[in-house]
């Protein structure tokens, strides 16, 4: 087990450097000059060469890579931003906890959703409710989650007057003036976690009820019948044991990907979380901000990844981990 | 009364091509502590017909009629809850694959105490102790440590021991194997065998030995049954079916066996398919592959008659008359360890 985990940390460490190496040369490949940028309007050459040194972009790509890493396995620093030099820890530190909020809330609300509807489909194939479940997850797949926010927005929030439409409130230190503590917090993430779990509530919907019809098929569970075994039994101890075990781990890595933004859903409800972030950062060709939030989220994945893998040896003892 | 009397049973599926008439008019039955063999090939409704007994069918699909007589009981007429107060405790089924038969998370220990506790109302511990019992009567080596393993930790044979342990546990009165050994190999299967009758001499119980392998037959069967097409065409106490066959069909799946003392070419077969059971042959369904076949045999079903001159129970589903039966039986026999004993 030990071993695993070494190897496991090792692969990580090496999987981690290949995301950032690849990230930091894609964006040195991108035609523009972050230093004229920075020197604000203006500049003269002189200033955009105070600019480009103070950033540390005259240097070559390799020695901007090699400083990048010492810094953040160094000092713990992802650096500062080139918009508003604001420290890319605190911006993350701010950014991270509204997605977290987003996708954890989300993924008990979809599987609260899923597990229900998934085994019922599949325990009455092709009843009304199958198909009725089916019609969901086709319109839950399809449908982009930009037009069902904006459409949940428009009823639920404009027309109805039900929720709040945009805007996050904090749970523990709302800024002055705005909504905070927990009830407005949930208040105003009801829409955001209705828009964000529609499509993972299909995805899962399908897979449950897939994983189930599969299940009841199986020989063993014939077996616990012939035991004399109540279907309550029968449902609980032999098929959902063995069909839920592939929607764990999946489980696992989407919320793992999610973490690293929920973009469409935060820029419908301009929630600050870490995929708005990055998407502004993008348009301000600010690096840093960027840079930060993919080590992050390369992170969060690793760790997810590896939780998930140690995670299915804990639960089907068929797996030993090699 | 026998234990279990089984008349003109019957199970059709609804199929999206139509009804498949898997079992079309069953009758026979099992006497205390004594060994029935149901024989025939694929699709010929055997594994159907203990399903339909046991009530393990897919209610939504399967239409049964006839008569199950479990002690005088109808199981037919039972209710849900009624047949799981049997199932697993008077009457206990093992089936064909034991890679797949045993539940791959939980430990073979713990399969075998919800088998007990489903029926008994005893404590933890002590079904626990009685897994272990069971366990070692099947001849599991270190049963102490072996209970808390997984079903992949052991082999084919081992598992199957293991299923065989679980219809056990709660002294069933009955127990249908359905093909216990086909997916395993020779030495294995002489085990299982040898280890099932030895049980059966133990607890008494009666066993419905489904199987194709008339070697298998022969080694644990009091009584045969040899099914074709979801129809009864012989039945008998084995030895009358072994020394004196009389069915084409039979006659057939003798004469597909490998001799020990003649040296052949090639093993005769039976020419043609199984026949289709959503539109099933008119008359006798074996006509199509028969080689001794008759124009009344496409016309009208045989009855399931007394073969004259047997010595106790010996009916067969055929027109043709005594004597070329007994001729073609002769034939049929010649080779075969019923000649030699």
């Amino acid at each position: 087990m030990t071993r695993y985990l070494i190897r496991r940390i090792l692969w990580a460490i090496l999987l981690f450097f290949a995301v950032t190496v690849v990230s930091y040369i894609l964006f040195f490949i991108i035609p523009s000059d972050p230093a004229k940028q920075f020197a604000g309007k203006g500049a003269n050459a002189e200033t955009i060469a105070a600019a480009k040194h103070y950033l540390g972009l005259d240097r070559p790509i390799y020695i901007q890579y090699f400083n990048f890493v010492k810094r953040i396995v160094v000092h713990q620093d992802l650096g500062h931003s080139w918009y508003n030099r604001e420290s890319v820890n605190h911006i993350i530190a701010d950014a991270a906890p509204v997605t977290a909020s987003l996708v954890i809330g989300g993924a008990i609300f979809w599987m609260l959703l899923a597990v229900p509807i998934g085994v019922l489909s599949a325990l009455r194939p092709r009843s009304l409710l199958d198909r009725g479940a089916m019609t969901f997850v086709l319109i839950g797949i399809s449908a982009h989650p930009i037009w069902i926010g904006l459409i949940f927005a428009y009823l639920f929030g404009y027309r109805w007057h039900l929720t709040p439409i945009t805007n996050y409130a904090d749970f523990f230190n709302p800024p002055p003036g705005q909504p905070g503590g927990p009830v407005q917090w949930a208040y105003h993430l009801i829409l955001p976690w209705m828009t964000f779990m529609i499509l993972f509530a299909a995805l899962y919907v399908r897979m449950i009820r897939a994983n189930v019809i599969e299940t009841m098929n199986e020989d063993y569970v014939r077996t616990a019948r012939a035991k004399g075994a109540p279907e309550s039994i029968v449902l609980r101890s032999h098929v959902l044991r063995n069909a839920m075990l592939p929607v764990v781990t999946m489980l696992g890595m989407d919320i793992g990907l999610a973490l690293g933004g929920a973009i469409f859903t935060e820029t419908v409800y301009s929630l600050p979380g870490l995929g708005r972030t990055s998407v502004q950062a993008l348009n301000n060709y600010d690096i840093p901000t960027v840079m930060g939030v993919i080590v992050f989220a390369t992170i969060i994945i690793i760790v997810f990844n590896l939780v998930v893998d140690l995670l299915y040896a804990v639960i089907d003892p068929r797996i030993r981990l090699a | 009364m026998a234990l279990l009397e089984v008349n003109e049973l019957k199970t059709y599926f609804r199929t999206d091509d139509g009804i498949v008439k898997a079992v079309d008019g069953v009758t026979f039955s099992v006497e205390k502590g004594k060994t029935l063999g149901i024989v025939g090939e694929s699709g010929s409704g055997k594994s159907v017909t203990c399903l339909t007994i046991m009530g393990l069918n897919n209610r939504k699909v399967a239409i049964s009629s006839g008569q199950a007589l479990w002690k005088g009981n109808d199981l037919i007429q039972m209710s849900p809850k009624e047949l799981r107060d049997i199932r697993g405790n008077e009457i206990a089924m093992i089936f064909q694959d034991p890679m797949t038969s045993l539940n791959p998370v939980h430990k073979v220990g713990q399969q075998l105490t919800e088998a007990i506790l489903l029926h008994q109302d005893i404590t933890k511990s002590a079904a626990r102790a009685r897994s272990l019992e069971l366990l070692k009567a099947v001849g599991i080596p270190r049963a102490e440590t072996r209970i808390d393993d997984y079903p992949h930790q052991f082999s084919g044979g081992m598992r199957q021991r293991v299923m065989i342990a679980m219809a056990l546990v709660n002294n069933p009165d009955l127990l249908i194997a359905d093909e216990p050994t086909t997916a395993l190999d020779v030495t294995t299967q002489a085990q299982i065998l040898d280890l099932m009758k030895r049980l059966q001499d133990e607890f008494g119980s009666a066993i419905i030995m489904i199987t194709h392998d008339l070697g298998v037959v022969a080694e644990v069967a009091d009584d045969v049954v040899v099914m074709y097409a979801a129809r009864v065409q012989e039945e008998g106490e084995v030895r009358n079916l072994f020394q004196r066959p009389n069915h084409p069909y039979t006659w057939g799946l003798l004469g597909s066996l490998p001799r020990l003392h003649h040296e052949v070419d090639r093993l005769t077969q039976i020419h043609g398919q199984p026949p289709s059971l959503l539109f099933p042959p008119q008359g006798c369904r074996f006509h199509p592959r028969c080689s001794f076949v008759m124009p009344i045999c496409s016309q009208t079903e045989p009855g399931l008659d007394p073969v004259t001159g047997a010595q106790g129970v010996h009916r067969v589903r055929c027109h043709l008359d005594q004597d070329t039966r007994d001729r073609e039986s002769a034939k049929a026999v010649e080779g075969t360890l019923a000649e030699v004993s």
